[in-house]
């Protein structure tokens, strides 16, 4: 390893065929001060950093450099932002507008003019209104775009909006802890890892997961020796920094946590001035947890009862300096919302909800509502579709707007037609078979994206969006210890026929006659208008990208004995949950055995790589150099068993029988159990068009076809699958 | 003045925005790096251990591939910084073969790159790039002769190692432990 080959150690790489036409005549690094910087936040993932984004005399963007101003990033991006350039520059972009053609019996995409495609999806959304009511176009989305298309949506008379942040992703966490603290997580997450004295992890890997100010905090705690547990079946990076790594049996995690609070009870180490000043329901969670000891939960989760004593102990002397953090991604296995309880309840005990190095009050700025007329009332909803059923989904549930589009289903209403914005549907859910046929059975799909990702071959109209680097956009005002805003705004012009979706969506409006609620020529008078009420300007943010505002909602912590109201049915922080009660759940978590792999099959584990967003990152040329493929890790153990190599190329099967498309490297390393592998989330892209990352890897999304549903939010668990190695079928088609 | 980095491998979580940031401001082109990552994994399950490092040019006291280029292009600057003039380089990679490091490599362009500790950027009295983005600040840089440097300063207290002592190149890259 060394220079030249871009490299990183965990995957064996080699670049091939490097870029050797490209004269870089022009080496010499250009100075800060022969550039412009213009302020952005970064939309290659959902942390939303704030930076600048410098420009050169040629209008070439030379580097984004994060707003030392912004909590989000403190003036370090993470290396897919660092790295965003390339979604600018990469040269497999979506250039015009597109339209599907069936030419001799055979669909292709023809390039058109903005009108003609605007047009076109207009009168498809006039056409679907009139027929089954505006009820019946429904919105996919993710990120920036999301919200310019809802208000489209929403004027238009339609509600059904869903993003795959729901019940492919966080949806539990928000779950379990509003049950308990009657507040969402939300994000940024308001844990305060930069005071905390005992950071537990639940399968999180943090610095794989690069969500940039956690992951600066978690490094500042390992600076200072705070204490890390980690639980993981594999060793994480994280967990390789932990003072204790705990290699759980997978699907097991909700009998440790159970254990824990056995332990917190019966030992006398909770927190007893804070539970019983703020929380209900102890008596009967001491009950239930009685038999749950350590013994019970050796069984099951493979770890000794010293370690779980031991590490219940460490938590209780930090407390109430202790985060059991949530997580994120965390449909897991279908219970993921009690999972996500349990979780939440062990901070009750612990008292670090409200408290220094626990979880702060995070607090955001409001953004000024824009005048528009009010929207019209939908026909329905996606929440009438659900007879009932997952009472808690408080976001829609994509695979059940999916499902809804698919008549043979019986949904009582229908869906007939897509936006899909920012979202690469194909790769982000479960259950391939479900988007199919949802897909083919609908009669118009738009795609909004700025690449040719997989969902725009379903597509019949192709809308080219230009990158967050060349447009303006809603301002940010996420959640954090200080409230703030940043701006978006374009630091060169849209490369291509490409345009913002403010503009897309905006354009689409007022062909359909609701030019009332796009009542302004340019975004940027918008976000100057709500910017003025803010007591800030345009012109102010322009120069500065940030503002941060005085906090209006009190302090971020509890004082000790302040009264305080959570926000639940009893005003308490609810260890036994009224709310599950009501609705005919468990009012406290009951652990439940998962499936285990058969003989020859392993437990398909995924996650993220520091340098990767989903599928979405995986063209970019500067992201691509430093991490071209997946591989699947193996433990050496099972390599012996299958006479595997480090680099051989294998396909997978899973249990139902579905092969990958691709082969993927096989890299055997101890960081993994002899019962799991583990495969980095958003490869084996099966577009041609993405001509860097096509063929690379696998797609983990494509393995996962048993999914196991949360009935409480619609969650959908994705780590019940299994696969198995095929090593006899030619590697042929990853150098297709 | 000398100049050295301190890599905190504790701390490092491998992410890489380092290279890419390197290569965004150095202008490095693509399927190239001045710097890159290294995992090493010791032990076997559930006894394991991973150290991760961020690695570039030493920028040896004692260069070996100043020493052996024919033509001066590969020289020592203020500060013990090694640099190659591109003017001057025939690209024969004589240099590349005498780096225990590997740390060099062949540009596009005909000539031999390689890390230059940001030179451009110290001269204005920033820090290198890959030092201003590590999202752990896991880097430190500095003049390891002025003890109050922040690479002095995170030496200080910590058991540390260079890489291929045995060299004799005197590296000053040095990996806390
Ligand atoms: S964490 Fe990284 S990718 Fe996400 S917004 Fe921040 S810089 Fe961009
Ligand atoms: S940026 Fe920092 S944490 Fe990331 S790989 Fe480089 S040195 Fe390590
Ligand atoms: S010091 Fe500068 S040239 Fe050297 S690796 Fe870091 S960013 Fe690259």
């Amino acid at each position: 390893m060394g220079a030249g080959a871009t490299a990183i150690g965990l995957s064996t790489l080699n670049i091939a065929g490097l870029n050797l036409a490209k004269a870089a005549s022009s080496d010499i690094p250009v100075s800060d001060e022969e550039m412009t910087s213009f302020p952005t936040y970064c939309e290659v993932c959902f942390w939303k950093c704030a930076g600048w984004a410098y420009v050169d005399k040629n209008k070439n963007i030379r580097k984004i450099i994060g707003n030392t101003e912004d909590p989000h990033c403190n003036g370090r991006l993470c290396p897919r932002g660092t790295g965003g350039v390339g979604m600018y520059t990469d040269e497999d972009r979506l250039k015009t507008p597109l339209i599907r053609e069936t030419v001799n019996g055979e669909q292709v995409f023809r390039k058109a003019s903005w009108e003609e495609a605007l047009d076109l999806v207009a009168s498809k959304m006039k056409d679907v209104a009139y027929k089954y009511g505006p009820a019946s176009f429904a919105l996919f989305n993710h990120g920036a775009p999301g919200s310019h298309f809802k208000h489209l949506l929403h004027a238009y008379g339609s509600e059904n909006e869903g993003e795959p942040a729901w019940a492919q992703c966080r949806g539990p966490r928000e779950v379990g802890f509003s049950a308990t603290f009657g507040s969402w997580i939300g994000s940024p997450e308001p844990t305060d890892i930069r005071d905390t004295n005992c950071l537990v992890l639940i399968g999180s890997h943090i610095g794989e997961n690069m969500h940039n100010g956690q992951v600066q905090e978690v490094a500042d705690i390992i600076g200072r020796n705070a204490t890390i547990i980690t639980v993981d079946p594999r060793l994480s990076t994280v967990a390789a920094k932990s003072k204790y790594w705990l290699p759980i049996k997978p699907a097991t995690d909700l009998a440790l946590l159970l254990t824990w609070i056995h332990v917190l009870i019966y030992d006398n180490l909770y927190n007893k001035d804070y539970v019983e000043q703020y929380t209900m329901g102890f008596d009967l969670l001491k009950e239930h947890v009685k038999d749950m000891t350590p013994e019970w939960a050796y069984g099951i989760t493979t770890i000794d009862p010293a370690t779980i004593r031991k590490t219940a102990r460490e938590m209780a002397n930090a407390a109430p300096s202790v985060i059991v953090h949530p997580g994120r991604h965390v449909v897991w296995y279908g219970d993921d919302s009690q999972r996500e309880r349990a979780i939440a309840i062990l901070n009750a005990l612990l008292g670090s909800w409200g408290k220094r190095g626990g979880f702060y009050f995070k607090e955001s700025v409001a953004i000024p509502k824009y005048p528009h007329p009010a929207y019209p009332h939908p026909e329905w909803s996606w929440k009438d579709n659900l007879d009932g059923k997952y009472p808690l989904s408080s976001m829609a549930i994509t695979t059940e707007m999916l499902a809804a589009s698919i008549p043979e289903m019986g949904y009582k209403h229908q869906i007939k037609a897509w936006i899909v914005a920012g979202t690469n549907l194909p790769l982000t859910i479960p259950n391939k078979d479900l988007f199919k046929n949802a897909a083919e059975a609908v009669e118009f799909i738009a795609v909004v994206d700025t690449m040719p990702m997989e969902i725009t071959g379903y597509a019949d109209v192709v809308l080219p969006e230009c990158t967050y680097l060349e447009r303006y956009d809603t301002l940010r005002a996420a959640p954090h210890r200080e409230p703030n805003v940043a701006l978006r705004m374009p630091a060169v012009e849209p490369k291509y026929e490409t345009k913002p979706s403010w503009w897309i969506a905006k354009q689409l409006g007022e062909r359909l006659g609701l030019a009332d609620y796009y009542n302004y020529d340019d975004y940027a008078d918008v976000l100057d208008w709500q910017l003025k009420k803010m007591g800030t300007s345009l012109e102010e943010m322009r120069r500065i990208g940030i503002k941060k505002f005085d906090r209006q909602s009190g302090p971020l912590y509890l004082a000790d004995g302040e009264e305080y109201h959570f926000n639940t049915n009893s005003g308490k922080i609810e260890l036994y949950s009224t709310e599950f009660a009501d609705l005919g759940f468990d009012p406290m978590p009951v652990f439940t055995k998962h499936p285990e792999p058969e003989d020859g099959f392993y437990r398909l584990i995924y996650g993220r790589a520091p340098m990767h967003t989903f599928s979405r990152t995986s063209n970019n040329h500067n992201l691509f150099d430093l991490m071209n493929e997946n591989a699947v890790w193996v433990n050496p153990k099972v390599a012996e068993l299958w006479d595997l190599k480090n680099g051989q190329m294998v396909h997978l099967k899973n249990q139902d029988g579905i092969t990958s498309t691709f082969p993927v490297k096989v890299r055997v390393t101890e960081r993994i159990r002899w019962d799991s592998v583990y495969m980095v989330h958003g490869f084996g892209h099966d577009n041609k068009k993405l001509t860097r990352s096509f063929g690379r890897g696998a797609s983990d999304t494509q393995l996962i076809t048993n999914v196991m549903v949360d009935p409480m939010m619609g969650g959908t668990g994705m780590r019940g699958n299994f696969v198995t190695f095929i090593t006899d079928k030619p590697g042929k088609e990853a150098e297709a | 003045m000398r100049y050295a980095m301190a890599i905190d491998t504790r701390k490092c979580v491998g992410c890489s925005d380092c290279v890419v940031a390197c290569q965004t401001e150095n202008n490095v082109p693509h399927g190239y790096c001045r710097d890159w990552i290294v995992e090493n994994v010791s032990g076997a399950y559930p006894i394991v251990e991973v150290e991760l490092r961020s690695e570039r040019c030493n920028h040896c006291e004692n260069s070996p591939c100043v020493r052996c280029c024919p033509t001066g292009a590969s020289h020592i600057v203020e500060g013990g910084i090694v640099m190659v003039t591109h003017d001057e380089c025939i690209g024969c990679g004589a240099c590349i073969q005498s780096c225990p490091y590997d740390a060099r490599y062949s540009h596009p362009d005909g000539y031999v790159d390689k890390c230059t500790f940001c030179q451009h950027r110290l001269q204005k009295g920033q820090n290198t790039a890959c030092v201003e983005v590590c999202p752990t600040k896991c880097l430190h840089f500095g003049d390891i002769e002025d003890p109050y440097s922040d690479v002095s300063l995170a030496l200080k207290n910590r058991t540390w190692k260079v890489l291929a002592p045995e060299a004799g190149t005197k590296p000053q890259l040095y990996f806390l432990t």
